[in-house]
């Protein structure tokens, strides 16, 4: 059976002067279409570079040191980067945190859009301008036709985003990666934002990819998740399962951090120290120094991300079943 | 409200910035005139309220509401246009530099890039000794080492890491320093500047324990702007909800949270995620947030009301108090009808 997308023991270096760095160590996850996974983990985790990863797109001394990304059954990581250019915008977009990432402060909403849609499909100027139209009035964008003309900068962050989303769609994709879409924006914006990606997953027949550091934006937009940890996934299967039976130490202490579930008041639950830098991952498992239950073998030997009960819950961890219910 | 054993009380402050910028940019064509015009941004307006002792009031609001900018204000950072602000009932607005030194030592203030905040040319033990030196001329050299050493300790800093400068620890690290140089001093209020925001869950846990404690053992009274309303239902007493500079609902934490009153507190607590939680009906406001330059007439929220009426827009709601406790500026509520 062939996945929309499937990364298969990714993994990506940073080649620098005094040695290679490691930053993504066997990542392995697939998506199918429509699915939603979100990638979540705290900063430094890999997010951000397994994302760029998939489309072919990290930045210079990093590159893609083993490993395959299979995409609507092409291997992304061999194309040559004129067929990958194809891809890229196209069949895969994406959207970032700074919506100043995708759009150019010198060009109207409109020439943006138009040239996009141009690049991609043999369709005449009016066409594209149409297609521009209508992508702004699928993610809402209140008078649709006054903002075309626009510079970015005449807009407001949130509906930066919200136009970013809109170019995202021009070309019709079959994947979107959303790195951290909503961080920047105010509470009130960010749940538009989601609401919006819910809403075009939903009707759409894209798949998604939501990176974020937010565990609750997470449990609320995705139906699969994987926790990463020091660049490898320490924890995946269903959002639901993993955020309410958090079996990986790491997850379960990312979840009792939080103080939404916890008398007021009260002392939260701290994970002690802090997560390494990719100079001095620890040996064995990456988060034993940080872990409470933590055992010899998790000094030495590196844990492999198995299968555990459920379905498609998976944990690397030595003491699952040992110590952890 | 006003009451007599508020710490810090904050009668109609009112803070605007001039941005108009120099001369020629003022300058404008009116029907074939040429006029001057001037820019301000009206940051903070007519903003009154209390806090306890060993209160915790959590200023919330989305950016550009004002929130900073009353934190600055209150330590008196940015001089008011207009009202009035008392410590311990003594009015400490209109102090002169020098009669407002003791003050400067009883409050404190923690800002969200403790990195922007520390001086990275300066050692850990040279900034945390500083203060100390500062509001206690008479302190010998020991006493400040011993006072330093303690107060690191407590923080959890290693007083080993003392010779270390800013850039040599991480962000969490670092929160922790800028806390420390709070206490060394012996504060009893500190005025908190999303003091996590910048870091990561795990870390952000570590250094909210750390306030919590603090406040504890010190009997602290916290005013704590953030963005995050978990955080403040963790850990405030009391929150000022804030909009277009303006506080539209001020309650006691419990309070607000069960039963929000004014629209926008509700609109902003339905957005707010929860985890575990599918995605549900949020309360979905109209438009966007105004300028502070052109701030709307009547309620400054009128524009983006569900609930608007033609009182909204030609008269500002008064904050008036609830049997609850709550104090509420919205028409709505005090006609009844909501
Ligand atoms: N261009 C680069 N050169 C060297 N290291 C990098 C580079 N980009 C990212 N890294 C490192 O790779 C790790 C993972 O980064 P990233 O994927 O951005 O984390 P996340 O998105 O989870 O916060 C981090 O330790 C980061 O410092
Ligand atoms: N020093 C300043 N000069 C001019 N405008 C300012 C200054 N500080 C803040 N503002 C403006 O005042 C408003 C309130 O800002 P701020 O208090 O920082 O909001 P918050 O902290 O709630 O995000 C914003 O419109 C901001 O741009
Ligand atoms: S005063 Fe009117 S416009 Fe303002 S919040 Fe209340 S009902 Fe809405
Ligand atoms: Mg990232
Ligand atoms: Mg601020």
């Amino acid at each position: 059976m062939s996945h929309l997308l499937e990364v298969k023991d990714l993994e990506v270096k940073f080649a620098l002067r005094f040695g290679e760095l490691t930053a993504i160590d066997g990542v392995s996850f697939t998506l199918d279409k429509r699915d939603r996974l979100g990638i979540v983990g705290e900063s430094g985790a890999g997010k951000s570079v397994t994302g760029f990863a998939i489309i072919n797109l990290l930045s210079k001394p990093g590159y893609i040191s083993a490993g395959k990304i299979l995409f609507e059954g092409q291997e992304l990581n061999r194309l040559p980067e004129e067929e990958m250019r194809k891809i890229r915008g196209n069949r895969i977009s994406m959207i970032f945190q700074d919506p100043m990432m995708t759009l150019n402060p010198v060009l109207t909403i409109s020439t943006q859009m138009v040239e996009t849609v141009l690049a991609h499909q043999d369709v005449s100027k009016a066409d594209a301008l149409d297609i521009a139209l209508e992508k702004l009035k699928k993610v809402y964008i209140p008078s649709p036709e006054k903002r075309l003309s626009q510079y970015p900068h005449e807009c407001s962050g949130g509906m930066r985003q919200r136009i970013v989303v809109a170019i995202a769609l021009l070309t019709n994709p079959s994947l979107i990666i959303a790195d951290e879409p909503s961080t920047a924006l105010d509470v009130t914006i960010q749940a538009e934002i989601m609401d919006l990606l819910l809403e075009l997953c939903e009707t759409g027949d894209m798949g998604l990819i939501l990176i974020t550091h937010d565990l609750a934006v997470v449990s609320q937009v995705t139906e699969k998740v994987a926790v990463m940890y020091a660049g490898k996934i320490v924890e995946t299967g269903s959002t639901e399962a993993v955020i309410h039976y958090p079996k990986h130490p790491y997850t379960q202490g990312l979840i009792k951090a939080l103080p939404g579930s916890l008398q007021p008041g009260s002392r939260l639950n701290q994970i002690p120290g802090m997560m390494p830098t990719l100079t001095d991952i620890p040996r064995g498992c990456a988060f034993h120094p940080r872990c409470t239950i933590s055992d010899t073998v998790c000094q030495m030997e590196v844990p492999a991300l198995i299968s555990v009960g459920d379905h498609d819950r998976m944990i690397a961890c030595h003491m699952v079943g040992k110590t952890i219910p | 409200m006003q009451n007599r054993n508020g710490l810090l009380k904050i009668k109609n402050l009112v803070k605007h910035f001039d941005i108009s910028g120099g001369l020629l940019d003022q300058l404008a064509i009116e029907k074939g005139r040429i006029v001057r015009r001037r820019t301000t941004v009206k940051a903070v307006n007519d903003v009154s309220l209390s806090i306890m002792p060993r209160e915790t009031l959590g200023v919330v609001g989305e950016s550009g509401c004002g929130k900073s900018t009353l934190a600055r204000a209150v330590l008196g950072l940015y001089p008011p246009n207009s009202g009035e602000i008392y410590y311990q009932n003594k009015r400490i607005d209109n102090l002169t530099p020098h009669k407002m030194l003791p003050y400067r030592k009883k409050m404190q203030m923690i800002f969200q890039d403790p990195y922007a905040s520390l001086n990275p040319r300066m050692t850990v033990k040279k900034t945390l000794e500083e203060p100390v030196f500062f509001h206690n001329k008479s302190i010998t050299a020991t006493q400040v080492k011993e006072k330093v050493a303690e107060v690191m300790q407590q923080v959890g800093v290693d007083p080993q890491w003392a010779d270390r400068y800013p850039h040599e620890f991480s962000g969490g690290q670092r929160q922790r320093i800028s806390i420390a140089r709070a206490l060394t001093v012996d504060p009893e209020f500190i005025v908190a500047d999303e003091p996590v925001s910048a870091l990561d869950v795990s870390i952000q846990a570590q250094i909210l324990n750390l306030l919590m404690e603090a406040q504890e053992k010190r009997g602290l009274t916290y005013m704590l702007i953030t963005h995050d309303l978990s955080i403040v239902q963790h850990i405030s007493t009391s929150v000022a909800v804030m909009y277009l500079g303006k506080i539209c609902e001020l309650a006691p934490t419990k309070e607000l949270f069960e039963s929000p009153r004014h629209p926008y507190t509700q609109a902003l607590l339905s957005a707010v995620p929860e985890i575990g939680r599918k995605k549900t009906e949020h309360v979905k406001l109209k438009g966007e947030v105004p300028t502070p330059i052109n701030l709307p007439s009547g309620c400054v929220f009128h524009g983006r009301c569900l609930y608007v009426n033609d009182r909204c827009i030609d008269e500002p709601p008064r904050l008036i108090r609830l049997d609850s406790g709550t104090q509420v500026a919205c028409h709505g509520v005090e006609d009844g009808r909501l």
